[in-house]
């Protein structure tokens, strides 16, 4: 199959020798490069009108020299070989002697190289035939929130798509391309009833086609979802505070994971001690019900990718194992210093970013119990069942995370929704305080992000029902 | 900006006119950085590149499209004018789109003192080395400070040109840079991290690296030892960092977006009383050398200074033009410009004014209560202005700061956290577009053990 930047831009594999040549030619140990072109579009059905559209497209090349524990990065918006050329000498600066690597050899067929993984369609690019459905997706999400409820005020209702191709080659002779297709659908509604007004959004999509929203989420799904929560919020009753049993829901809970044990498990935390997990490996951080992966190599899912940012295949990667700790996230870098194996998680946000290591898809796997009784059994608590966004501070270990759909539960029963509250705890112990897992595991609907360094990549979460005996809500109520 | 980029831009809107556009509105932005990291003295990352991306919006009477790429080659540009129109023609006739009346246009000053070309020319070696000195001089501030997320330098500069179909042409040129450190300490087994930085627009306004490094150490070693607190409802101290944050979710209330979306707890309360006699917010994007400061905004209008919030009064909410037609106001030059999409609204230099206590005298006020220097997490509605975020301080006792707290949130509402302001602080601090002194805020709710 023909490469995508030898077809259009007339990338060749004598050139790509030579860049490579020129980035180690001041002793680097290893160096590659990172070809991206991402096509994205999007628009907004707002008051019923379609107020923005756009299209857009990112090109460009990162060239990334590693010597030791130290990085040298250069990038450039312009394909122009003396400029790819100029970059590298720039990246090559970080190291400084005579060359000592020899450039393994790439021939045009290694340019035609693609992962063996095959995990999502490969869209074609945005038609103005295609922007006519993506419209009708918009309009039905905003008719079935409207529809929901007279109390509905305010609708906006966006649909985005891009389609990113990449080209990774290294000084090490790996040379390989992905073509990754996202798209998602948001809803976001306004309730008002007297002089109170309320929020309610939702959102769908992953790695998949415009079917994708026939089949599996449907817009009038999303609509009603985003109308039913801000109508709901019109009840919502102050949120109590201090420390509670808390019931977290299946699915987007699981922001829980990514927060309290997800970012404390990256392996550049590790290899600089810098991280509350540190050396914490094979030691009990969570009760024996919860086994925990991070897993890249689910179809379609938003998380999911055929190779990283850095050409290494995704896996699945057992991070927590019936409450031990087993495993970090790598990347290149840090596994080559610490000699573990990479796993696949060495991401980026785009050419003009260095990669590191990164959540793909991070959940707990299913247990044993029945949801019901985990709700019965909790005298007074929380029971939270969808989030906003969540923040830790890797070396503390504190982490909290807002949740936007929530419950008391009293004597067993779910009662009065509650207003937002933000969840605070401690991530190398809360795990040990899960006392019930449910069978129900759940992954989100697609549309996580996640942000560090000022790099954000696409990720996704789930959990099934789980029970923390003790975890610290932060409302305004008795 | 270079002359070509300038006829580029010229070229295109002539293009989009003959191609169909009634109105045509081009922005190409153009930069350079340099950023370097060390960590326990020794160069982790050094990151060079130069950039320029162009976006275009073109009209076909109410109807908008936009496009942006990096690729300003003639035929990639003549294809995303196409692109522009074939989208106008699918959006919707909105009345209230278009660009600014030409009489709304201009500049508020020619020069503000942004760019200084030796700033963004520092060299990767000198770079280094004002990271390291920063890094060094925190580490060496006490023996628990054991180890290190780093130091950091960067520098940089970036151009921006706005040409429009009814005559505008503006172009801008600022400079930046900033030094940080970010040490770990740690004790019985906890670690603990902060930071602290300086960022200016000429390497000669920057915080020296050993004062950067040494406040960075003593934040991070007061937080050594920290605790949970109880659950209870007491007033805060906000340090001038804390204090910015609110007035960032204020900004989002004040936006004429969020306004005419009715998504703002400040809807409907124009002229009204919102906030504490003593609170005076105001924006001025005019500012010579300020963050936030331009000689026009996203849209071709005039940067001005707009009094917000006046001695407690809602006197202005902050537009774009879209925004104002929506609401029957005029725009108050506050319109932001990203590549993609529809104009959005920003802040020039959004500052609280500041009062007449000291910081010292502020805490010395509180019996009980919190001093807070850290927010963690995302946890504001700016429909109802409901508000919980996980926190870290230090607790106050009989005026005193006594010892670190942290895994607590702290909740309220933003509109009455505004009313209920007891106290403004005379410590004014500018490191950012946002800046505020130090706030005494009573009756939140902190939740703890």
């Amino acid at each position: 199959m023909a490469n995508f930047f030898a077809e259009r831009y007339g990338v060749q594999a004598a050139e790509l020798e030579r860049y490579l040549a020129a980035a180690l030619s001041r002793g680097g140990e290893y160096a590659d490069l990172y070809f991206e072109h991402q096509a994205s579009s999007s628009l907004t059905l707002e008051e019923g009108l379609v107020k923005s559209a756009t299209q857009g497209i990112s090109l460009g090349v990162g060239i990334r020299v590693l010597s030791g524990e130290r990085t040298g990065y250069a990038y450039t918006d312009d394909l122009n070989p003396a400029r790819i050329l100029r970059a590298a000498e720039v990246a090559a600066h970080i190291a400084s002697g005579p060359a000592q690597r020899q450039i393994a050899g790439l021939s045009a067929a290694d340019l035609g190289q693609r992962p063996t993984a095959s995990l999502y369609p490969v869209a074609q690019a945005a038609t103005d035939a295609a922007m006519a459905m993506k419209l009708a997706l918009v309009r039905r999400a905003d008719r079935a929130a409207r529809a929901y409820d007279p109390r509905i005020v305010q609708v906006r209702a966006g649909y985005a798509d891009e389609l990113r191709h990449i080209l990774i080659v290294g000084s090490d002779g790996r040379c390989s391309s992905d073509a990754q297709p996202m798209a998602r659908l948001s809803v976001f509604s306004l309730a008002r009833e007297g002089a109170q007004t309320e929020r309610g959004s939702a959102g769908g999509g992953g790695r998949v086609e415009l079917e994708f929203f026939d089949q599996e989420i449907t817009p009038e799904q999303l609509g009603e979802q985003a109308a039913r929560e801000a109508v709901r919020q019109l009840s919502a009753v102050a949120c109590p505070a201090g420390e509670m049993e808390v019931v977290l829901g299946p699915g987007w809970p699981g922001i829980l994971l990514h927060e309290a044990i997800g970012h404390g498990l990256e392996a550049d935390f590790n290899r600089k001690k810098t991280s509350a997990f540190a050396g914490l490996l094979g030691q009990r951080v969570a009760g024996d019900q919860c086994t925990v992966v991070d897993n890249g190599t689910l179809p379609g899912r938003r998380g999911s990718v055929n190779m990283d940012d850095e050409g290494t295949p995704t896996q699945c990667t057992t991070l927590i194992e019936n409450g031990i700790l087993k495993g970090y996230l790598q990347d290149h870098l840090s596994s080559h210093l610490t000699r573990a194996q990479a796993t696949g998680n060495g991401r980026r946000e785009s050419y003009a970013h260095m990669p590191m290591p990164r959540m793909t898809n991070t959940y707990m796997l299913a247990g044993q119990h029945e949801p019901e009784d985990i709700i019965r059994s909790v005298k007074r608590g929380l029971y939270a069942v969808n989030f906003g966004g969540g923040q830790v501070d890797i070396t503390n270990g504190k982490f909290v995370f807002s949740a936007s759909e929530s419950y008391l539960i009293e004597d067993g029963k779910i009662t009065a929704p509650v207003k937002g509250a933000t969840l605070i705890g401690n991530g190398p112990d809360v795990l040990t305080r899960v006392s019930m897992v449910g069978h129900d595991l759940r992954l989100d609907q697609g549309i996580g992000s996640c942000g560090k360094d000022g790099q954000t990549v696409p990720v996704g979460v789930g959990i099934p029902t789980l029970k923390v005996d003790r975890l610290t809500v932060g409302g305004t109520g008795a | 900006m270079r002359p070509e980029l300038v006829e580029l831009a010229q070229r295109i809107v002539t293009e989009a006119g003959l191609r169909g556009a009634t109105d045509c509105e081009c922005v190409i932005r153009e930069g350079r950085e340099l950023s370097v990291s060390v960590r326990l003295g020794e160069t982790e990352s050094i990151k060079q590149a130069e950039g320029k991306s162009l976006g275009i919006r073109v009209f076909r009477g109410q109807q908008a499209g936009t496009t942006y790429s990096s690729d300003l080659h003639w035929p990639a540009v003549e294809a995303m004018i196409d692109s522009a129109l074939a989208i106008a023609a699918a959006a919707s006739p909105d009345p209230d789109a278009g660009l600014p009346e030409a009489s709304e246009m201009g500049v508020s000053a020619p020069d503000l003192g942004l760019y200084f070309p030796s700033t963004a020319m520092i060299a990767p070696e000198e770079a280094v080395a004002w990271a390291q000195r920063a890094e060094r001089a925190a580490l060496d501030c006490d023996p628990r400070l054991t180890n290190s997320d780093g130091g950091g330098f960067e520098c940089g500069e970036g151009g921006k040109l706005l040409v429009n179909s009814r005559g505008f042409v503006g172009a801008v040129r600022a400079s930046n840079c900033a030094v940080s450190a970010v040490p770990i300490a740690s004790e019985n087994g906890k670690m603990q991290r902060d930071y602290w930085y300086s960022a200016a627009r000429r390497l000669g306004d920057l915080e020296s690296p050993e004062s950067v490094g040494r406040k960075a150490a003593s934040r991070t070693l007061r937080r050594l030892g920290a605790r949970k607190a109880a659950t209870a409802r007491v007033p805060v101290v906000f340090d001038p960092q804390t204090a910015a944050s609110l007035l960032g979710h204020w900004l989002d209330a004040v936006s004429g977006e969020s306004v005419y979306r009715e998504a703002s707890f400040l809807t409907g309360k124009l002229g009204g009383m919102v906030a504490a006699r003593e609170l005076t917010l105001v924006d001025d994007g005019t500012i010579v050398g300020g963050f936030g400061s331009a000689p026009f905004d996203g849209e071709g209008v005039p940067t001005r200074r707009t009094v917000v919030i006046g001695e407690g009064r809602l006197e202005s909410y902050l537009l774009n033009c879209y925004a104002a037609r929506k609401l029957g106001l005029r725009t108050t030059g506050n319109a932001a410009r990203a590549l993609a999409g529809a104009p959005g609204v920003s802040c020039g230099n959004l500052r609280l004014t500041p009062g007449t206590a000291s910081p010292e005298e502020i805490i010395a006020s509180v019996t009980n209560g919190l001093y807070v220097t850290q927010f963690l997490g995302f946890g504001v509605n700016p429909v109802t202005g409901d508000y919980s975020r996980g926190a870290c301080g230090i607790w106050i006792e009989n005026g005193s700061l006594a010892y670190p707290v942290e895994e607590i949130t702290v909740a309220g509402n933003l509109l009455e956290m505004f009313r209920n302001v007891a106290a403004v602080g005379n410590d004014l601090v500018v490191r950012s577009a946002v800046s505020a002194p130090t706030l005494l805020i009573e009756g939140l709710t902190i939740a703890g053990s």
